[in-house]
């Protein structure tokens, strides 16, 4: 132990490189220590104590909230500290709904995972809670303060990352419960679905709604003609939980396995987001002569867009027109078989499989209804189409790989990005800058839109004029930008916006995975870009004769949305 | 109104006022504090005045610019402490005290004593057959030392003339003219003065370190948020005294650095609320508080928060986080509060004693503080004495004094004469002393070694029909009401430890229940969060410690031994005495009792509810308890 800048965990010697807490010391050693309320992303919180560790002296700590300092000695599993975890757990227990089998969120729980690891096989309290009514209110997320540990990583998450902070603690000591204010139903709060709280809870207490039984049922049903879309991020997240590395795109497996399912029609969301594209650049690039409702905000993200509504109602006139890709392609579909189904068939469902939670209140918004008819019948989530293919038996890692199906079976690598920070405003660039130059698109690469930041900022050269662009991940970092825009401090000419860091790559509806794992996610989707013939949206030969053909003179009336005027209804 | 503007117009004016206190033939101060308010106090001021009025009296309520003989100075004080026998009044120059006065005394008193100068007996003080004119005779005041509240029952509370013509902001004067900032906190070094909230802190430490930070604005905030059941030694500081405090503050402010104070106060003292913002209200009138202070380039400013009566608030960091509106639950340390407190910045957090410390220091100075007291815990301790003595109330005593002198010498030593058996001390966050523990000196240190705290100064007393595992079920049931709900050990321990101590106190005890309750309180101790968890165990294990026999009787024979757990009461029908009368029976709630008129009637157990009824209406002492 001559370098000062070294300690000591369980008897070896680990150098700091800069740590700003032990736990993160004490994981980097290789011991994978316990913890229900630490996320990196969030701010130390310290409630849980099960990160306690020890010095030579005996003296105890919470690793999370010490500063790691050169010359320590610390022990991580001691006897005591391992009674401690223990019984820590075991209260957690007492108080908590035990019917594991028949949750949604058993064998990915943290609760169950450490009660294992642990080895509680008793509860030596007795079950006093207080039955608690379960908050369905939401399309997107299913509330059950049963089986809530109060570890405050949704608080955080709502209020840190997102700001949208609808959800905190409530009530003192053994009757804590994390509430709404005064108790409303979430689904009647600014609550913007983004589904982060349900991916950072640890255990069943906020889950995503789960669709999947009236999949099946569509399924089933004969006279069902069922169709689905597949959004980019899904194809680089779902192989996580099913034997394919995480980040590798499994665009064909996913393909091939819907097929098997029974899915009549097999459709990718990267077509939608060529329409996206081309509306999007076309409204950007008239904002821009007229100077009207600059900057352009993106309105891909419904998450996104609820927080305008509630949080920023004045900005809505900057919002994009553009119907989200989920909702062109369903508009697309839905309008193309309408009294042309299949013969046998009387219905047509259609499905879109997202890696997000808030796309299932998009769904149910009344401006994407054909009538009474949504466009979108159902949204589900990867981890439901994960479930989905585990429930029917199906080997996902054996099967094989399958092409979407036509008539709207091309997309272009531009839209495929889409599911990362910054690739919708890629995507619009490639159709805003004529040239479609291998150098051109390079310097649009490069411009500063790619990245894993939370707020990124742009400059390029279109035509005499040089266009100035935000894209922010996160909604804290979004509503931060916009006070700046609002203040005068900023200038811009485009901003995208994503609720969730990082962008669709780590929507709520996907496998959960640590935010050093997420670059591999971003990396597929680039992959995915650079291998496809196709780069720009306009390339795409399927918008040719689709605006040649049925969005001809309707591209309005099928497209687009005035969120201004909807929110006045 | 004039506004000082110097250090000569406070001197000014602290003459005239001097020589207008001085000139008051006689001074009634009636308590004004909590307890006596409560008993009527306000009511018989009212009387007195009117009275004094009528009879033609010159009656000062508050002393005057222009000075003059031959009149009465009529003041409501703070808290004198002895609030059991309130409502009180004292005269002076005589320092008589009057005890349990009613409006139909006012005319006696206006009469004999401030017109004909005599003290009547009868309202005066007594103990074993001795009647006490004066109130420093009475034993409860002849053995204290009062120095925080030496001015408590003796000014005016509502008016900074009395505060000031006695001597007030003289500290502050010296502090502001004479004293470098450095020179304060070596001055309050030298006296050594720790926290008195509980942990004992060095106060000088805190001031230096804030004082260090670059960080600016830096506050001083003030605890008030007195939380312990039963401790109301704030109270009566912020009540009886308030600019001691104000000045305590002002001086704390000028050594860190700091322009802005926030005094935290419950909710539930709206009189120490009141009186506050009278304090500060006329400090700023005259310029003692408020911008360019006494005239030079000082400024601070004070505010008033008002606590919603959590007891974690008295935690730090939940105080800080209360007063900035959000939701009081201590949050993970460091940044400490010196670095990052009030709103992100440096911040002092003394309690209200602490700082009424403060003025004396700087006046005496240090080295006089330390004169007092043992060496490493010098001072006095207010304590708020409660439970099974003869005199409680709030007391003042140098630190270092005996448990035995506290009790006996000045609490009178146990009501009824029964046998001492405990006393609780720090509250829910201390322990119980025993017998053995009588000669144990009263400090920091001493307390500590023995597994108690001194806390915010909470005494109860408690004898041979006190049992401890209800007293333990009584302090962890206020622990766990009490907790945030943030860590899992304090949020879910303490729940199941109430449950384990509920179960004993109802007869349900089980084999194994003390073992659980020591598991979990080794890891509530270890592994909570803050200070509110981490001594919630406390009054278990202390108890569990010195009387383990009581918790085993009550596991194993399903028996309180000292007969308060009405749950594990027997009542028993002699059959040799009773009558057959069934008036037991008739009025036995559920009909527990059966028998045949004229022959002994019998109760069934597993019927009974052990409420006594039928022992209270038994014409013949025919029914027995057993504990």
């Amino acid at each position: 132990m001559q370098n000062d800048n070294m300690i000591e965990i369980d008897g070896n010697v680990v150098l700091l490189e800069g740590e700003k807490n032990l736990l993160e010391v004490i994981r980097k050693s290789g011991v994978k220590m316990p913890t229900f309320c630490y996320h990196s992303d969030l701010s130390i919180y310290g409630a849980c104590r099960m990160c306690m560790v020890e010095d030579e002296n005996g003296r105890l700590m919470a690793s999370c909230s010490t500063i790691p300092r050169p010359g320590m000695k610390i022990r991580t599993n001691t006897a005591r500290l391992r009674k401690y975890r223990r019984n820590i757990i075991e209260l957690l227990l007492a108080n908590h709904c035990r019917d594991c089998t028949t949750c949604k969120n058993s064998g990915t729980c943290k609760l169950q995972d450490l009660a294992v690891q642990f080895g509680i096989e008793d509860v030596r309290f007795s079950d006093t809670r207080g039955t608690l009514d379960v908050d369905d209110s939401s399309p997107c997320i299913i509330r059950d303060p049963g089986k809530c540990i109060l570890c405050g990583d949704c608080v955080r998450e709502c209020n840190e990352v997102q700001n949208v902070g609808v959800i905190d603690f409530a009530y003192r000591g053994s009757k804590a419960q994390i509430s709404t204010s005064f108790g409303v139903p979430i689904g009647e709060t600014a609550c913007v679905g983004c589904g982060q709280c349900a991916s950072a809870c640890p255990t069943g207490a906020i889950i995503v709604r789960d669709n999947r039984s009236i999949v099946w049922n569509m399924l089933d049903d004969r006279k069902a003609f069922v169709t689905c879309e597949i959004a980019p991020a899904v194809r680089v997240a779902i192989g996580k939980e099913l034997g394919v590395p995480d980040g590798e795109n499994s665009m064909g497996k996913i393909v091939g396995a819907l097929h098997r399912m029974g899915f009549d029609e097999v459709y990718d969301t990267s077509t939608g987001a060529d329409f996206t594209t081309i509306e999007e650049a076309n409204e950007f690039v008239e904002r821009l002569k007229t100077g009207e409702n600059l900057p352009i905000f993106t309105s891909c993200c419904p998450a996104w867009v609820k927080y305008a509504e509630t949080r920023y109602p004045g900005i809505l006139p900057n919002l994009s027109t553009c119907k989200s890709p989920m909702q062109m392609f369903a508009t697309v579909i839905k309008e193309h078989y309408k009294g042309h189904l299949p013969e046998g068939k009387t219905k047509h469902y259609h499905v879109a499989i997202m890696p997000c939670t808030a796309k299932k209140m998009e769904a149910s918004r009344n401006e994407f209804k054909d009538g009474d008819e949504p466009y979108v019948d159902t949204v589900i989530t990867t981890r439901e189409l994960i479930k989905m293919i585990k429930e029917s038996g199906i080997v996902f890692e054996e099967c094989d790989p399958e092409a979407v199906d036509m008539p709207f079976g091309t997309m272009s690598g531009a839209g495929v990005i889409f599911g990362v920070t910054g690739g919708v405003t890629e995507a619009v660039l490639r159709k805003v800058v004529q040239d479609g130059s291998k150098a051109s698109l390079a310097t649009i690469a490069y411009s500063g839109v790619r990245g894993m930041e939370g707020v990124k900022e742009a400059y390029l050269q279109v035509g005499d004029r040089e266009i100035h662009i935000a894209v922010v991940s996160g909604l804290r970092n979004a509503s931060e930008l916009i006070e700046k825009i609002k203040s005068g401090e900023k200038h811009y000419d485009l901003v995208e916006v994503m609720a969730c860091r990082y962008g669709c790559i780590s929507g709520a509806g996907q496998p959960y995975i640590s935010r050093r794992r997420r670059v591999s996610r971003q990396k597929g989707l680039y992959d995915a870009d650079r291998t496809s013939l196709i780069k720009r949206s306009q390339d795409n030969p399927l918008m040719d004769s689709l605006y040649a053909g049925m969005l001809k003179g309707r591209e309005h009336e099928l497209l687009h949305v005035d969120y201004v005027k909807d929110g006045q209804k | 109104m004039i506004r000082f503007e110097s250090r000569e117009d406070l001197d000014k004016y602290r003459g005239i006022w001097k020589k207008a206190y001085d000139m008051e033939k006689r001074k009634i101060l009636i308590c004004g504090g909590t307890g006596c308010v409560a008993g009527g106090s306000l009511e018989i001021f009212d009387r007195l005045k009117q009275l004094l009025e009528e009879k033609g009296l010159s009656v000062e309520l508050e002393l005057t610019d222009e000075p003059h003989k031959d009149v009465v100075g009529l003041k409501r004080s703070g808290c004198h402490g002895f609030c059991e026998m309130g409502p009180l009044v004292r005269i002076e120059p005589e320092g008589w005290l009057y005890t349990k006065c009613s409006l139909d005394d006012c005319e006696e008193i206006v009469n004999e004593t401030i017109i004909g100068g005599r003290c009547i007996d009868r309202l005066a003080y007594k103990q074993d057959g001795k009647v006490y004119e004066r109130q420093d005779d009475i034993p409860f005041y002849r053995k204290q030392t009062r120095v925080v509240l030496e001015h408590c029952g003796h000014i005016n509370a509502l008016s900074i003339k009395d505060y000031i013509a006695i001597g007030g902001y003289q500290a502050l004067e010296k502090a502001l003219f004479d004293m470098t900032p450095e020179q304060i906190i070596d001055e309050v070094t030298t006296s050594n003065l720790r926290g008195r909230g509980g942990a004992g802190f060095p106060a000088a430490r805190k001031w230096e370190s804030a004082r260090a930070e670059k960080a600016y604005p830096k506050y001083i905030v003030c605890n008030g948020d007195e939380g312990d059941p039963g401790a109301f030694m704030d109270r009566s500081v912020m009540e009886g005294d308030p600019h001691r405090l104000l000045e305590g503050m002002i001086i704390a402010g000028i050594a860190v650095g700091a322009a802005e104070g926030y005094i935290y106060v419950r909710a539930e003292y709206p009189l120490a609320v009141e009186r506050l913002r009278t304090a500060i209200a006329e400090a700023e009138q005259y310029g003692i508080l408020g911008d360019r202070i006494l005239g030079t380039n000082v400024s601070f400013h004070l505010h008033i928060n008002r606590g919603a009566g959590a007891f974690v608030c008295g935690e730090g960091t939940a105080l800080t986080a209360s007063i900035e509106g959000l939701r009081g639950m201590p949050r993970v340390k460091p940044p400490r509060m010196v670095q990052k407190g009030l709103f992100g910045k440096p911040s002092v957090l003394n309690n209200v004693e602490t700082l009424a410390n403060v003025p004396g220091i700087i006046t005496k100075g240090g080295a006089w503080f330390r004169s007092i007291g043992p060496a490493n815990s010098p001072g006095t301790k207010a304590f708020a004495l409660t439970g099974k003595i003869k005199n409680t109330g709030l007391i003042e005593v140098p630190m270092g004094t005996t448990l035995r002198e506290v009790i006996f010498d000045i609490g009178g030593g146990m009501r009824d004469n029964t046998e001492f058996k405990a006393v609780q001390i720090g509250g829910p966050s201390g322990g119980c002393l025993t017998q053995k523990d009588l000669d144990l000196p009263l400090d920091f240190d001493s307390l500590k070694k023995v597994g108690a705290m001194i806390g915010s100064g909470g005494l109860v007393v408690m004898d041979s029909d006190t049992c401890m595992v209800e007293v333990a079920r009584f302090f962890m049931h206020f622990t766990q009401n009490e907790s945030c709900g943030k860590c899992v050990p304090c949020r879910e321990g303490t729940n199941r430890m109430l449950e384990i101590l509920e179960r004993l106190v109802n007869g349900q005890g089980r084999d194994g229940d003390i073992e659980m309750l020591e598991d979990l309180a080794d890891t509530i101790k270890n592994t909570s969060l803050c200070g509110l968890g981490q001594s919630a165990p406390n009054p278990v294990l202390s108890t569990i410690r010195e009387f383990r026999s009581e918790y085993e009787a009550h596991i194993y024979e399903k028996r309180c031994p000292a007969g308060q757990c009405v749950k594990l009461r027997r009542y028993f029908i002699n059959p040799d005495v009773c009558r057959g009368c069934s008036k037991c029976a008739r009025n036995c709630p559920v009909s527990a009792i059966n028998g045949v008129i004229k022959k002994p009637f019998e109760i069934d157990q597993d019927k009974c509810i052990r409420c006594g009824t039928c022992m209270e209406k038994c014409s013949f002492k025919a029914i027995r308890m057993e504990a």
